[in-house]
């Protein structure tokens, strides 16, 4: 599909590179995202990259939206041939199954296969963060190796604990605070997605590249 | 600093929010009415962005241990200081020992009192505004509490160059119970059909009880998309409208989520939030408008510029 660029309202702007979860699509939305971060205008508050969309929060009382369009248009030809994005590699150990992984077995029975199988699928990927979102520091990842692919919970969990390992769909996730979640529950991290009063409070950024290590599988 | 003495509803310390951090999924936050909050800073002398108390719903009686200067601004209370009243949108002085009520009255939801020297709270992500969902910002990301102390920070001026000053009536929001409210057509304005796009301009729409900081539910004629299938979850804003697929609007507000997979068929201007915020839910309607991007920036640069000109002293 043909970029587009739209407003969204009076002080924000969406660039549309596609309408689908495609890994290929998301890396040019953090392709694009690079090259705008590293020649921002002033006035320009943030960039939010989405599966299949970057969308520019500016300040009105700064600029148009016709000069963010045309900056936002002056990147977009580079995208295409930009290779010099080095996504950030991060390891993630996970304790799979018994508690920290409640549905690991229901998941290993869905696809007909041995847990260790399970674990071994999940491992051997390694995951693009699509994007952030649903709450502070979630990363939503993918993708999951075709045999995994999962459908979620039919009634949410009204409490998922911080640091647990999700699958749903072709997609894997960790949930950064004590929440409400509709995903299949396979394991725990002990690393904390989301400190809000760390000097870095967040694990993960958009783009990065996540592989999870086995650090137990519990019965 | 200031004292909690008595405390009901929905009241939290805010500033204009968390703008760098919704790549990471962090809500804006911030001000419901984002210029009754910045006008009330501007009436004690202090920098827009500058931590205030909001007030929704509830009441709030404070008390002070040093002589300040503090404003209140909104719709829907009175301010009385001492034993006197005040109008919103005044600066008054308020001596050690005096008492500061809000109490609710008349139409309205949001007020903002503010304090020379602004409150001395330490940030979370840039931001002294209080995320309730998320547990963090202003005070340990909860509501005000009996008890709590605030304390204040050092005025920018001398205090008696910030007191009995008022924010020109023609420079307020013209605040209403059924406000027309212009909106910008969003990225998936084509998601409905010509005749409900003019639907949705054509018929009052009232926002429901269910509203709160995150969003305004609105209730009115229901509009069909025209296939019934959510997108791939994208950025959205304060002010975005959302078609979900009971074709009922909802209205992106201060806390509403980063992203979301509902189409976005318009969004609220950013000058004409305020009058959206201060509806009442469960009563009060609205009367959306098409503008266009151009026309809604200069609106909204005039009405700031307004606010800048318009504090006078009484």
């Amino acid at each position: 599909m043909k970029p587009r660029i739209l407003p969204l309202g009076d002080s924000a702007l969406l660039v549309q590179l596609g309408d689908q979860i495609d890994l290929e699509i998301n890396q040019r939305i953090h392709t694009l995202d690079a090259l705008l971060c590293a020649d921002e205008l002033n006035g320009i508050i943030e960039c939010v990259p989405a599966y299949a969309t970057l969308l520019i929060h500016y300040d009105p009382l700064t600029l148009s939206y016709a000069q963010v369009s045309e900056w936002v248009n002056s990147k977009l030809d580079q995208v295409g041939s930009n290779t010099t994005r080095r996504p950030r590699r991060m390891e993630i150990p996970v304790r799979y199954g018994g508690a920290s992984g409640p549905d690991l077995e229901w998941v290993a029975e869905y696809h007909h296969v041995s847990v260790p199988e399970i674990v071994h699928l999940h491992t051997d990927q390694t995951y693009t963060v699509y994007m952030m979102g649903f709450t502070p520091g979630f990363p939503y990842m993918g993708k999951l190796h075709l045999s995994l692919v999962t459908p979620r919970l039919d009634t949410p969990r009204t409490l998922v604990r911080a640091g647990t390992v999700g699958i749903a769909g072709a997609q894997t996730g960790i949930y950064p605070i004590d929440s409400p979640g509709g995903w299949r529950l396979i394991g725990w991290t002990p690393l904390h997605p989301f400190d809000p009063s760390g000097t870095l409070p967040f694990l993960f950024r958009p783009g990065d590249e996540v592989h999870f290590t086995v650090e137990a599988i519990d019965a | 600093m200031l004292e909690v003495m008595d405390v009901s509803g929905l009241v939290t310390i805010q500033d204009l929010g968390r703008r760098a951090w919704r790549r990471f999924g962090v809500p804006l936050s911030g001000p419901m009415d984002a210029f009754a909050f910045q006008a009330a800073n501007l009436l004690v002398g202090n920098p827009l962005n500058t931590a205030a108390v909001e007030i929704g719903t509830g009441e709030l009686e404070l008390i002070t241990d040093r002589d300040c200067v503090a404003a209140a601004a909104g719709a829907g209370y009175s301010l009385s200081v001492y034993t006197w009243e005040f109008s919103l949108w005044d600066s008054c002085f308020v001596r050690t020992g005096w008492t500061i009520r809000l109490k609710k009255t008349g139409f309205g939801m949001w007020a903002y009192l503010a304090v020379a020297g602004g409150f001395d709270i330490p940030p979370i992500l840039d931001s002294r505004s209080t995320y309730l969902r998320g547990g963090f910002g202003g005070l340990d990301g909860r509501l005000l509490q009996a008890g709590d102390q605030l304390k204040t920070g050092t005025p920018k001026s001398p205090l008696e160059r910030l007191w009995a000053r008022t924010l020109s009536p023609a420079a307020r929001p013209a605040y209403g119970t059924s406000p027309s409210v212009e909106v910008v057509p969003g990225p998936q304005a084509d998601h409905l059909t010509k005749e409900d796009f003019d639907r949705f301009l054509s018929n009052p729409y009232r926002v429901s009880t269910t509203s709160d900081r995150m969003g305004y539910r609105l209730e009115g004629i229901p509009l069909n998309r025209r296939n019934n299938a959510d997108l791939v979850s994208e950025g959205m804003n304060v002010g975005s409208v959302q078609i979900p697929a009971d074709g009922q609007p909802i209205v992106m507000m201060a806390d509403g989520a980063t992203t979301g997979g509902y189409p976005k068929i318009a969004s609220v201007i950013h000058a004409d939030l305020p009058l959206l915020a201060q509806c009442t839910p469960g009563r009060d309607s609205i009367l959306f408008r098409t503008t266009t991007v151009e026309a809604a920036q200069e609106k909204y640069r005039s009405m700031m510029e307004k606010m800048r000109d318009g504090i006078v002293h009484l």
